[in-house]
């Protein structure tokens, strides 16, 4: 033996290329904000004032909408993300005509850059010339102004992530279904159970590892979503369709930087109070099973 | 097949070919049209196609900048990937083999890095200081740290596939704990690695916010950046503009078409029981 103290062969320093990189722009701008949303901030000189930004932030009437905002995408694009995954995944397993060219269709939209799905929308979505409500026009509808009314533009742009982001959660369930037994359903026809019995008691139940996984993507990715807005709406008309992200970059660029990050604060409070308690939940209900 | 599979993926097709394709066809049509067509925003045949003179277009604007995006974007892509997968690969290894209170420390950072948002303004703060904002090395850094998380997970579960017998041979055969990395592990990774880049690529290739935030300035656009700026600029010209869409479509759907498996195992990595 060479060496007096036996070394491992399996040593620290291979973590610490990833560890400084992660550290130095992760970790420490992380903490920084917590320091940096209470002060006054130009990048150079910061004054402390307290909780004066989190103060601004839930008293001005366009930076509450935002929060609102911010958990109403979130909730509403993952739920129906959950839901039409979880039934085009049924219906993209079950045998039918042309079954992986749809999946490949359903999938692809996942890839493409959000900025180039964005503008494309905004242009399909356009009042008059759009092929949204020229569609509609021609079965005798009059299509609303999808991204120019103040109380739908917010849902407009939820419906195009649904369209975007939809063939995940079905990737993610496909793979989860694969995981059954078919034991289980043969079991359930034996015991004369319907279709629909079957997919309420079975498949339900479980493929609830790819559910947990489902709405835990969808809701991280709803409540951190900025790309997709901010190439529809930029927020607009007004300030209807704004997010925390999207008021974070807009006191960013107004060179409001302590407000901005008090914002970024909030953002990752309202995160972890949402995911931390929901991945809780299910654990507990795993166990349970 | 029955006759009720056949029909229900007939009506199926119709539906998905009218959600999903209808869109990619409009980009392409777009792109083809004149200009007077074009600004019509309809969903009709092109009546002339000058996909040649309006890419030509498309790519000469502004001094060949969509030129200059896509270079840019490409260093960053490549240098970003090559990073993670060796550091995480690197991390993943350590934290699988190894036992010991560390692992709890680099599993929260882990889950941290997959939960938090980026603070924005204080990274920037911070690249100031170390003379990283605006610059493309920068930027690497920043899609590295971002992107480390998602790479440790993936790789730590398939290490664990790995048996430890193959390091053992190896040290006693006097190999040293890099090399044993370098010539036993990482080649054993492979399946995961073209995944990972497969991934990685895609998602660097398409961010839009994190350029936006930590990378200004006219010299260091990327593809995403100038699609977005391009918005503005052929506000009148809808032919340019969805000419340069489907040339940021098309690099996915390469992607897409020759490594379909390995990104359906990434993206469900860890879907089932994770």
């Amino acid at each position: 033996m060479r060496c007096p103290v036996q070394r491992s062969p399996y040593p620290y320093w291979f973590v610490l290329p990833a560890a400084v990189v992660f550290v130095t722009l992760f970790l420490v701008p992380t903490v920084a904000s917590l320091w940096f949303s209470l002060t006054r901030w130009d990048l150079y000189t910061a004054s402390y004032i307290g909780l004066d930004n989190f103060r601004q932030f839930f008293s001005e009437q366009n930076l509450t909408l935002g929060l609102m905002n911010t958990v109403i995408y979130a909730v509403l694009t993952s739920a129906t993300k959950t839901v039409f995954g979880l039934l085009l995944a049924v219906l993209l397993t079950s045998g039918i005509w042309g079954q992986s060219f749809l999946r490949t269709v359903v999938f692809f939209p996942v890839l493409v850059s959000t900025i180039g799905v964005g503008i494309t929308f905004t242009v399909l979505m356009h009042p008059t010339k759009g092929l949204f409500n020229v569609g509609l026009a021609a079965i005798g509808l009059h299509g609303p102004g999808w991204l120019t009314d103040a109380s739908l533009a917010l849902y407009s742009v939820a419906l195009v992530d649904l369209w975007k982001g939809v063939g995940l959660a079905t990737l993610i369930y496909i793979a989860g279904l694969a995981a059954i037994s078919p034991d289980y359903y043969e079991a359930a026809r034996i015991d004369g159970a319907t279709r629909v019995q079957q997919f309420w008691r079975v498949t339900v139940p479980l493929v609830q590892p790819a559910t947990v996984t489902v709405i835990t993507l969808s809701l991280i990715g709803g409540l951190r979503s900025f790309d997709l807005i901010w190439a529809m709406t930029k927020g607009g008309p007004g300030f209807s369709s704004d997010v925390l992200a999207s008021v974070i970059y807009k006191q960013y660029q107004a060179g409001f930087y302590g407000l901005s990050t008090a914002g970024n604060v909030i953002l990752f409070v309202l995160i972890a109070t949402i995911i931390l308690p929901l991945t809780w939940w299910f654990n507990r209900k795993e166990v349970d099973l | 097949m029955t006759r009720r599979q056949y029909w229900t993926g007939i009506i199926a097709t119709v539906v998905a070919l009218v959600i999903f394709v209808v869109p990619f066809v409009f980009i392409a049509f777009t792109a083809v049209k004149d200009k007077a067509q074009a600004s019509h925003l309809d969903f009709t045949w092109p009546l002339q196609f000058l996909f040649w003179q309006n890419l030509v277009d498309v790519v000469t604007t502004r001094n060949y900048m969509l030129l200059l995006a896509y270079f840019n974007s490409s260093i960053i892509t490549v240098g970003a990937v090559a990073m993670l997968i060796l550091f995480g690969a690197m991390v993943g290894y350590v934290l699988q083999r190894r036992q010991s209170r560390w692992n709890q420390v680099i599993f929260g950072c882990v889950l941290a890095g997959l939960i938090i948002p980026p603070a924005v303004v204080p990274t920037i703060w911070v690249m100031q200081g170390l003379g990283l904002f605006k610059t493309i090395w920068g930027m690497v850094l920043i899609q590295v740290a971002y992107g480390l998380a998602f790479s440790v997970l993936l790789y730590r579960s398939f290490i664990a596939t790995i048996p430890r017998d193959l390091d053992e041979a190896a040290r006693i055969d006097g190999a040293k704990p890099l090399q044993i990395f370098l010539r036993v592990i990482l080649p054993l990774l492979k399946p995961v690695t073209v995944t990972l880049i497969v991934v990685q690529s895609i998602a660097i290739f398409n961010d839009f916010t994190n350029p936006l935030y930590y990378l200004p300035g006219k010299e260091n656009v990327t593809v995403q950046l100038t699609l977005f700026n391009f918005q503005s600029q052929f506000s009148t010209q809808f032919n340019l503009l969805f000419m340069n869409i489907l040339l940021v479509t098309i690099p996915p759907l390469i992607v897409f078409i020759f490594f379909n498996r390995q990104i359906v195992a990434g993206m469900t990595a860890g879907a089932v029981k994770g």
